[in-house]
């Protein structure tokens, strides 16, 4: 399996404050790779890395096969890029911005550039000062996304997206996978991320704790569980299940979270007790990311329950 | 009272301490970011008026030398259109004839920049939502930034006019002097307020607002050069700069027409007020014009932009180049006669370092004038490279298959080009005008000529302001520093006898003295050689650094 990206041990630091710290980044051919990270993680710093724009402090990184400082010019022609910023030349309206990068790159799909200026509803005789940041985004993404190139960087796309057109960007998003072309999508928007990406790297503090597909991450993490029960349940009896975290009895009703490895076995065991309704809820994203953003020293070691403010219906066990 | 009963269409009356909620807040927020902006602004322009009365006054000391000495030049109408008139013929009046309208001029610049800054850029930039977000009343910016202006045009104008009192001058006079340049400043601080509402943009602002100051110029010359009693000299009243002139300061010091500034500003502010009231945050009456929805065919690469993004500069700038030029060609018909001082004679050659014709040695200083102006052209285009890095515009660029060298290049290549086609401008202007105007004036070829090899100096600082972009882009504002140096060290050093090292810094020092000398071909190329030199070791930095 070709890599089109990928990173080993990425330093950068700017003057005392370390952006990477050793990060290890892989993107295989033809998939949407979601690149999480809370605020100041790294993720734009690795991307101008990814660019050429910033020089590695130590590390390599390949995209494409080649070296993206050394490279940059001829690497760029073979990639698109939505800055998480995107700011516009003021004078200049939209058309004449999507014109100007898509020549810059060496051509433009007509027919596609049409279509992605309707689909997007985009006016593009407003100059550059009169878009909102949804609209100037637009500008970017459809002067990105009409151009034949087999690499898309994407910078936190959809920031300042309405709904409605974060839906348009989700399809052409599949469009794009259909197509076979690559796209690191970098977001801190995680429903986004769970929809597109075939694979996600989860960043923080400069460095990857956790890549791979959506369920090996889920792997590492727990289900909830709710199963009503023919008969009434013991809190003592419960207590001896293992793996079981979180645990509410209410007479028929079990609410809990179980590690994964336990699952199977909870489910047998609820089974033999005579089950009158379950739900399995796998782990959002949301959960895995605060997992991982909230877990100073644990990258690889045992998962932690989320305990975050934002999940309060989570209490200790 | 509660603005949810108030029936549509008559809007409550709001009271005062709402509408300027904050006020003192923001005021002090305006200042903390002017802090070093106002008082260096403030400081240049005391220093530009006791500075040139100084120089002035030590080379005529008397009322007699004064009037004798500059009567060439002060019955040259071309010279009274730009300067203003004459308030008399004492050695004072002469010693502030250039600095009273040049000054009132620049201090009506400053109450300009200092309310746009604090009003329409704010809101344009969007940071005026954020405080209008919190308990910040309708009024309370534009209150503050008139206040502001106002506090800066005040104090550059009381500053410069104690410092001239105290260099000896006539009290009441040097009163005059400040009221001339507070009447134009406040009167254009009331303007400004005015302008921010109408125009939609920061850039339509300053638009307006540049228009509106050349207007005023413009209208005020033509009255200036107006027999007076005539209604054309009698349009003068109407334009600020117009008052500033009429206050003739060290002559009839009308002091009463601070009175015209002071009810401008009141008026402006008040109309400024009912448009704040009556329209949203962010628009403008003038509504910000849409652009075409396809790009130009010629819009296909990094120097196409670039130019294209400076076509408003480009612009000005050939206007303004030519319009110097047709004074300075029209000037050569009156040197002669100003030239019959030797003391002005020998001024000029130290200047110009010219030794040929009067009107070559006249020719040469306004050249080495102008070059600096042009150099300041140059160095302006070459730092939107750090503007463009800075807004992030740079990384949108250089993501596509946009070398450095080319994104670089382009900012290099535009300044060096505009720069030798100004410079050629205004050798053009000065040799069709000139010939017409003093039979000894140097051809066509000449004027050409001697613009051309000022050139390499010019280059000079596009070589500094590149190096400094290129290597160290947070000191890239330094250039202006180097120049303003090397135009301090170029002007004033010959009459202040610098030792000749100091001199030797200046690349505007070596330039061969044309027209009337002969072109020197070694300091010309060393020059250039220096200018390529820092060209391209700010490239090379360049290269090798971060771009973010």
């Amino acid at each position: 399996m070709t890599d089109v990206i990928s990173t080993t041990g990425l330093r950068k630091s700017f003057g005392h404050t370390v952006a990477l710290d050793g990060l290890d980044l892989g993107v295989r051919e033809g998939e949407v790779h979601g690149f999480l990270g809370p605020n100041g993680a790294g993720k734009s710093t690795t991307i101008r890395i990814l660019l050429g724009l910033l020089r590695a402090d130590g590390g390599t990184a390949t995209v494409l096969g080649r070296d993206p400082w050394r490279d940059a010019t001829d690497l760029h022609r073979r990639l698109a890029y939505v800055p998480g910023d995107v700011v516009l030349w003021p004078s200049l309206s939209g058309g004449e911005v999507i014109d100007l990068l898509g020549r810059l790159r060496g051509g433009i799909d007509e027919g596609r550039r049409r279509r992605l200026v309707d689909r997007f509803e985009l006016d593009e005789t407003k100059k550059g000062k009169a878009y909102s940041k949804g609209n100037r985004q637009k500008v970017a993404l459809v002067a990105a996304l009409a151009s034949d190139v087999p690499l898309l960087v994407l910078d936190e796309p959809t920031a300042g997206l309405d709904p409605l057109m974060e839906e348009v960007f989700q399809s052409e998003l599949t469009a794009l996978k259909d197509d076979g072309r690559t796209v690191l999508l970098s977001s801190h928007i995680l429903s986004e991320v769970e929809r597109a990406c075939d694979r996600v790297s989860i960043v923080r503090a400069g460095r990857i704790v956790d890549s791979g597909s959506l369920a090996d991450l889920r792997h590492l993490t727990r289900t909830r569980v709710h199963a009503v029960l023919v008969t009434p349940l013991t809190d003592a009896e419960v207590a001896t299940w293992p793996g079981l975290h979180d645990v509410a009895v209410d007479g028929t009703e079990l609410r809990c979270s179980v590690d994964a490895d336990q699952l199977g076995r909870l489910v047998a065991t609820l089974g033999s007790r005579g089950v009158s309704g379950l739900t399995c809820q796998p782990p959002t994203l949301e959960e895995l990311f605060l997992a991982r953003y909230q877990t100073p020293t644990d990258a690889g070691g045992s998962p932690q329950a989320p305990q975050s403010p934002h999940a309060p219906q989570e209490q200790p066990a | 009272m509660t603005a949810a009963t108030a029936p549509t269409g008559q809007a409550p009356t709001i009271s005062l301490g709402t509408q300027l909620a904050g006020y003192s807040h923001l005021l002090r927020l305006a200042w903390r970011r002017d802090r070093i902006l106002v008082p260096s602004s403030v400081l240049g322009l005391v220093v530009l008026a006791v500075g040139s009365a100084q120089a002035t006054l030590a080379l005529y000391p008397t009322d007699e030398a004064a009037s004798t000495g500059l009567a060439g030049v002060l019955s040259n109408p071309s010279v009274i259109a730009l300067y203003g008139p004459v308030a008399a013929h004492t050695a004072d009046a002469l010693a502030v004839f250039k600095t009273l309208m040049m000054g009132a001029f620049l201090t009506a610049v400053l109450g300009f920049v200092v309310v746009r800054r604090h009003t329409r850029t704010e809101e344009d930039e969007g940071r005026l939502e954020l405080l209008g977000a919190g308990v910040v009343g309708r009024w309370s910016a534009l209150a503050a930034a008139v206040t502001l202006g106002t506090i800066a045009v005040v104090a550059a104008s009381v500053l410069a006019g104690a410092g001239l009192a105290s260099l000896g001058m006539d009290a009441t006079g040097s009163i005059a002097f400040a009221v001339a340049w507070m009447a134009a400043g406040l009167a254009m601080v009331g303007v400004s307020a005015v302008v921010v509402q109408l125009a939609s943009t920061t850039r339509g602002a300053a638009g307006l607002g540049f228009g509106v100051l050349g207007a005023m110029y413009a209208l005020r010359a033509i009255a200036d050069s107006a027999d007076p009693g005539t209604f054309t000299h009698g349009l003068g009243w109407l334009t600020p700069l117009g008052w500033a002139g009429r206050v003739e300061a060290y002559g009839a010091n009308r002091t009463w027409l601070l009175l015209l500034g002071v009810l401008t500003l009141v008026g402006g502010t008040a109309v400024a007020v009912a448009l704040l009231d009556r329209r949203d945050l962010g628009a403008g009456l003038i509504p910000a014009r849409g652009g075409p929805a396809r790009a130009g065919r010629m819009l296909t690469g990094p120097f196409p932009l670039v130019t294209k993004l400076a076509r408003g500069t480009i612009i000005g700038w050939a206007v303004g180049v030519a319009l110097g030029g047709v004074v300075v060609g029209s000037l050569l018909g009156s040197v002669a006669d100003m030239v019959d001082d030797p003391a002005i004679k020998d001024l000029l050659e130290k200047l110009g370092g010219s030794t040929g014709t009067v009107e070559d040695v006249y020719l040469a200083t306004e050249i080495h004038f102008v070059a600096v102006a042009v150099a300041a052209a140059g160095i302006a285009l070459v730092l939107r490279l750090v503007g463009a890095e800075r807004s992030g515009l740079g990384e949108v660029v250089l993501a596509t298959p946009t070398s450095r060298l080319r994104w670089f290049g382009a900012h290099v290549a535009l300044p060096v080009l505009l720069t030798t086609a100004l410079m050629v401008l205004l050798g053009a202007v000065v040799g069709l005008v000139g010939p017409s105007v003093a039979p000894n004036a140097p051809s066509l070829g000449a004027s050409v000529g001697a613009t051309l090899a000022a050139l390499p100096a010019i280059w000079v600082m596009t070589g500094v302001a590149a190096a400094l972009a290129g290597a160290a882009p947070r000191f890239a504002p330094f250039a202006w520093g180097v120049l303003l140096v090397a135009f301090m060290v170029t002007e004033v050093g010959p009459l202040t006898k610098l030792p000749s090292w100091v001199m030797d810094l200046s690349p505007f020092t070596h330039l061969s003295s044309l027209p009337g000398g002969s072109f020197e071909v070694v300091p010309a190329a060393v020059l250039t050689l220096i200018a390529l030199a820092l060209v391209l070791g700010g490239f090379l930095a360049y290269r090798r650094r971060d771009v973010a």
